[in-house]
């Protein structure tokens, strides 16, 4: 009796010592992700910085669905774009201040997601996705023929970045950049709550099997959709942050290729692991950016990177760290 | 005095495009008892257990559990009404650990999880209660590991330890010893007849001698229909039965 008690405190210790030693180490990265926030402005140019933050908190949002609700959405510019053109047209057209804009759009994404979600979950697996893609597609006809709303092929552009509670203005980058890194880090934390929350549990088991998580009396719909709101929401969040940032809202952000190069920045960097789609975000973003020169050949080199990246390492660049040293991220 | 029965089908009929696999079948299911479902391949075993479960919407008939009836509930309402079943392909949670698979079910006794706000901390308290059913099956030294990397009798294991977290008041299992060891059977046995003395048990199994040293009563399907019912002596000598064992091209008949 002594002899089993004895093993399973042990094997309590040895439990509690993992979990915790994979907490500190993510803890250290956070920690080291909000220095290098407060690095960077002054080592790279702040627009480029923002705008990977930007694509870096959707790559999150999509990998929130994707690699911890096991759903594959191809249409998730559909909440990025319509919330990118509502906060750019109240920002524009009623004077909104940025955060009011922002917020706005992201309650509008949050709306899209829930009526979209609701639609799509009744099917799975390809069938989901060819659903997600449809009703994104049904968003990217209606921003072309709305161009009293969304300005057609010219997009809303010059939208006022305004002041920030009225009070603070952010036509200087480097103001802009402290709200849109804050932005990033509070969605990244949000993230990495609901991921490691009772909620997300059910989730991943849902991923994992979702006949046996229903056996067990979970009603795995209602827990797809509301994962599937929370990655609309915070997919809208970024796509509002993005039309303040470039003052911009245009077809590109809610056209069917914003969903691919989302699922390329999730897959380069690491499905399913926490890091992984922000460094997916920087990698695919420098890409574009430096490599601008090539033209249209950034898309080919973009499409051998993902086929290099399928062929030898499925993890991508963060989960293959993660097996390196045997820890989730 | 009347038998008390736990769960019962009348005239249940699942009809697949001009194939009936299961037709008028009425079943009954004494409480605390340990019912096996058996039959040659296609007699419509599993069939039948799915629409128990109500994984397939039956065609006619009707399923009463606990004097309610059940016929149109959604798989997750008959799992909350303690009707909990599993899988014949071992059903876990592969990249979740050991631990927390069993913690998903205990996850259920604090209702719905919806709280995404909520700390994994806030689960904590659960831990060792699944700790406790983890050591039930023997898997206590595997506690970190993720259900993936399990053998396949260790996952039937894990898969009992997960269902039994729910404390159901009947368990269907289909086909537990399916594809194990000698080893693994004896020990999945052992199990089932410990857990079965507060509870009611249906299961289907081809593992004849499994049936006839752990179950109370017998039922035999055969092309989707009851052919006999009784203890394992009685349906064992049926004619009809070793008929339609041997019939069928046998394989499951000796004993």
């Amino acid at each position: 009796m002594t002899d089993l008690a004895t093993t399973e405190a042990a094997s309590g210790v040895a439990l509690a010592e993992t979990d915790d030693s994979t907490a500190k180490l993510h803890r250290n990265l956070f920690i080291a992700i909000a220095a290098l926030l407060v690095v960077a402005p002054f080592v790279a140019y702040p627009v480029f910085v923002m705008k990977v933050l930007c694509f870096a908190l959707f790559a999150l949002a999509f990998n929130l669905l994707l690699g911890y609700g096991g759903l594959l959405s191809f249409g998730h510019a559909a909440y990025f774009g319509m919330a990118s053109y509502v906060c750019a047209y109240t920002a524009k057209n009623w004077g909104l201040t940025p955060e009011l804009a922002i917020l706005l759009g992201t309650a509008v994404a949050a709306v899209l997601g829930t009526v979209f979600g609701a639609l799509a979950i009744r099917r799975q697996g390809i069938y989901f996705a060819m659903i997600t893609l449809a009703l994104a597609q049904m968003v990217f006809f209606f921003s072309l023929q709305t161009p009293r709303f969304t300005g057609g092929e010219d997009g809303i552009q010059a939208v006022p970045r305004g002041k920030f509670l009225g009070l603070i203005s952010l036509e200087d980058d480097r103001a802009l950049y402290w709200l849109v890194a804050a932005i990033f880090l509070g969605g990244v934390l949000m993230i990495y709550r609901i991921i490691h929350s009772p909620f997300g549990q059910v989730c991943k088991a849902i991923r994992d099997n979702e006949p046996r998580a229903i056996s067990l009396g979970y009603r795995a719909n209602q827990y797809k959709l509301m994962v599937f709101v929370l990655s609309a929401t915070l997919a809208g969040l970024a796509g509002a942050t993005k039309a303040i940032v470039f003052q911009l809202a245009s077809l590109t952000d809610v056209y069917w290729t914003m969903s691919g190069e989302v699922v390329l920045m999730t897959l380069v960097g690491g499905l399913g692991t926490v890091f992984g789609p922000i460094a997916g975000a920087v990698v695919i973003v420098a890409m574009q950016n430096y490599l601008a020169s090539l033209g249209s050949w950034v898309l080919v080199v973009q499409g051998g990177i993902f086929v290099l990246c399928v062929l030898l390492f499925r993890e991508g660049i963060v989960g293959l760290v993660a097996k390196w040293i045997k820890k989730p991220l | 005095m009347p038998e008390d029965i736990i769960l019962s089908t009348s005239g249940l009929t699942k009809e697949f495009a001009g194939f009936t696999a299961v037709s008028g079948v009425d079943l009954k299911v004494k409480r605390g008892s340990i019912h096996a479902l058996i039959g040659p391949n296609g007699a419509g075993k599993t069939t039948c257990f799915n629409l128990l479960t109500k994984f397939l919407p039956p065609t006619r008939g009707t399923i009463v559990y606990n004097g309610r009836d059940i016929t149109g509930e959604k798989p997750a309402e008959i799992a909350r009404l303690g009707l909990v079943r599993s899988f014949q392909i071992s059903a876990v949670f592969p990249q979740l650990s050991v631990l927390t698979n069993v913690r998903i079910a205990l996850q259920r006794k604090r209702g719905d999880s919806f709280d995404f706000w909520r700390s994994e901390r806030s689960l904590k308290n659960l831990d060792a209660e699944a700790r406790r059913l983890v050591e039930a099956v023997g898997l206590s030294p595997f506690l970190e590991l993720t259900a993936g990397e399990l053998s396949y009798g260790r996952k039937r294991a894990l898969e009992i330890a997960t269902t039994l977290a729910l404390e159901p008041e009947m368990l269907l299992l289909d086909e537990p010893m399916a594809g194990m060891g000698r080893e693994d059977i004896e020990r999945i046995e052992a199990l089932i007849r410990k857990v079965s003395a507060e509870r009611t048990i249906l299961m289907v199994e081809h593992n004849l001698s499994v049936v006839a040293s752990l179950c109370d009563r017998i039922t035999v399907l055969a092309r989707g229909q009851v052919l006999a019912e009784g203890d394992y002596a009685t349906v064992s000598k049926d004619p009809r039965v070793v008929e339609a064992y041997i019939g069928s091209g046998g394989g499951h008949g000796h004993h």
